[in-house]
């Protein structure tokens, strides 16, 4: 579908992107995450061939987007980190502006506006100037000219930034209705974002892939340990007592709570769930358990942990087995071994 | 092309730099034709046109300033370069509008004639042929404010910059008149441009040894030229200089000659800087 090769781009002295692939397929929601300046935006700039590639390359359906420009571009919708838009223009003049560019003509361009436009909320304001619409209002227009063509490829840069949280939630189905149909890709710095909208996550920091792989692969192979939190009526000493015994566990934290209750911070040694072990721990000793609950790593920690790591340890491999990207970049991140 | 034409009519209508352009023409035409020609008796009506064609260093720099400049300042160039379109449509459509905006102005401009005639006999084939020039002579301007334009992310650098060039093509004939005619100062004139081209590759390639190789070539060329043909280059360069003025080029024509290397001239100027604005902007893809 689109493939992107070892790229790599220089601006000067300065590396933005060192060699860079995958592979995205049809009918998913991809996501970029990344610090700022990690090359989220100048990938999806070369995606688009907005820009060029100093080496590799991408194509599109077999399409390369230099060589056979125009085809490799009728399959792609890219709404930049600014959205491109005319100021002096309504929504639906803008729209028909690009959807004309787009290749549309007649008939089906007007149809396929309208439905743009009520797929993106725009209705109320189709017909006022682009200057004088709000910032969400904005960026939904932006999106719509991404969307317009009914194209294969979305390609969205950081798509809910400035919205408001009713605006967010209304863009984040949208894209998933998107992503049944079409590749959807997006960047953002917003983990939650990523986390609730894609099926895969490609993370990149300074200019190369650290890891790339489904959300619930990302947390549990980066953070096997899984910690439980529970609350139990009784002292301190006797919580420890029974915690001790316990095989499965590594580490435990015990603190009063207050009223008889203490609570327990429990770290698992492998991938076992010991909860059940916990209760009934504790239900010999007759201690009763008042809650407790599993904490899994958040995709921050996971986030923060990658993304740090390949920045002090530049010459050991993270590996992360990889779903979708091709099969000689299982070893993400460092498998050149460069200084 | 066509989509990209009329967007860019609609838009110049809009931002007022049309307006702008077209009424600068008019008010100068109207003023110069009612001195001349309803006041002065004057019977030929291009002689009141071409005193008009300094106004052309003002209006072409309003109506060229924000064709590239803008779109890049507003990143709106990114919607142009991932549009499945090629870069030389989108540059033809815009360039298009702008000659457009020109042919307005002329088409206006050439009622006058026709008015006049009511009143006494008007040669036609020699002021229409005039008139011709004078749009080719627009037509190469703003391609030359285009170019300009998407050199630069900033309206305002891109209109002073465009005034700058006018004015140095506008009072090239005098500044080649500073150069004295000896065969030596020719070659020094000639060794400077050849540096300042490998200059000029440098900037676009960023490769020291293709810039240093074309501004030497060049340079130890025009050495070799000289030590050969040295006769040759007494005032060479005033005169090449000369005839880079498009604006004394069409002299003849006031003459009542029709200069068709004139006409070839000015047609391959606009062509030469469309073609730059098409490089140059795909070159920003490459940066």
């Amino acid at each position: 579908m689109i493939e992107a090769k070892n790229l790599v781009k220089k601006y000067g002295d300065t590396v933005a992107l060192d060699g860079v692939s995958f592979a995205f397929e049809k009918g998913s929601v991809y996501g970029f995450l990344g610090p700022n300046g990690a090359g989220k935006s100048t990938t999806m700039n070369i995606l688009t061939g907005c820009l060029a590639a100093t080496e590799g390359e991408v194509t599109v359906n077999g399409y390369d987007i230099y060589a056979d420009a125009k085809m490799a571009k009728s399959f792609i919708g890219y709404l930049p980190e600014q959205p491109p838009l005319y100021a002096d223009m309504t929504p639906v003049e803008y729209l028909l502006y690009v959807g004309r560019a787009k290749g549309l003509r007649g008939e089906t361009l007007y149809r396929e506006v309208d439905e743009v436009i009520r797929r993106t909320s725009l209705l109320k304001v189709r017909d006022r100037l682009i200057k004088n619409l709000s910032k969400g209002y904005k960026q939904r227009v932006g999106i719509a000219q991404a969307i317009v063509g009914d194209p294969e490829i979305i390609i969205l840069d950081e798509p809910t930034v400035g919205l408001d949280p009713k605006q967010i939630i209304e863009i984040r189905n949208l894209i998933a209705d998107l992503g049944r149909e079409h590749t959807v890709i997006l960047s953002s710095h917003i983990l939650s974002e990523i986390s609730e909208v894609c099926d895969y996550v490609v993370i990149i920091s300074d200019g190369r892939i650290v890891a790339s792989d489904t959300v619930e692969n990302l947390r549990s192979v980066i953070d096997g340990t899984k910690i439980v939190n529970l609350d139990v009526k009784c002292k301190s000493s006797q919580a420890e007592a029974v915690l001790t015994q316990l095989v499965d566990i590594k580490h435990f934290e015990v603190h009063k709570k207050g009223a008889g209750v203490v609570s327990a911070k429990v770290e698992m040694s492998g991938t076992a769930d010991v909860r059940e072990q916990i209760f009934f721990a504790f239900a010999e000793a007759k201690y009763p358990i008042v809650s407790m609950s599993i904490e899994e790593a958040s995709l921050e920690s996971i986030f923060l942990r990658i993304t740090s790591d390949s920045k002090e340890k530049k010459n050991k491999k993270y590996k992360i087995s990889s779903v979708k990207t091709e099969g000689n970049n299982t070893d993400l991140g460092e498998s050149e071994g460069k200084e | 092309m066509f989509n990209q034409y009329v967007k860019e009519l609609k838009s110049s209508f809009h931002n007022m730099t049309a307006a702008l352009y077209i009424s600068l023409i008019l008010v100068f035409t109207g003023i110069f034709t009612t001195v001349y020609n309803l006041m002065g008796r004057y019977p030929t009506f291009e002689y009141a046109l071409f005193q008009t064609i300094l106004i052309f260093l003002i209006a072409v720099p309003v109506l060229t300033m924000r064709s590239f400049a803008d779109e890049k300042a507003l990143k709106t160039d990114t919607l142009l370069y991932s549009l499945p379109v090629g870069m030389t449509k989108i540059v033809m459509g815009k360039f298009l509008a702008l000659v457009s905006i020109n042919a307005i102005s002329v088409l206006i401009v050439s009622l006058y004639p026709i008015v006049f005639s009511f009143y006494g006999k008007i040669n036609f084939l020699m002021t229409y042929s005039n008139i011709l020039a004078y749009f080719l002579l627009g037509c190469a301007l703003i391609s030359i404010g285009m170019f300009i334009s998407s050199l630069t992310e900033s309206v305002v650098l891109s209109a002073v910059s465009t005034l700058g060039a006018l004015l140095l093509v506008y009072f090239v004939d005098v500044i080649a008149l500073l150069i004295p005619g000896d065969p030596w100062m020719s070659l020094i004139c000639f060794i400077v441009v050849a540096l300042a081209l490998g200059a000029l590759v440098y900037v676009y390639m960023k490769s020291i040894i293709i810039a240093s190789s074309v501004g030497g070539v060049l340079a130890v060329g025009a050495v070799v030229f000289y030590v050969l043909k040295k006769d040759l280059f007494a005032g060479l360069f005033p005169s090449m200089l000369e005839k880079l003025d498009i604006f004394g080029i069409l002299n003849n024509f006031l003459m009542g000659i029709f200069d068709l290397p004139a006409i070839v001239y000015l047609v391959s100027v606009t062509v030469l800087f469309v073609f730059m604005t098409v490089r140059s902007m795909e070159k920003k893809r490459w940066s």
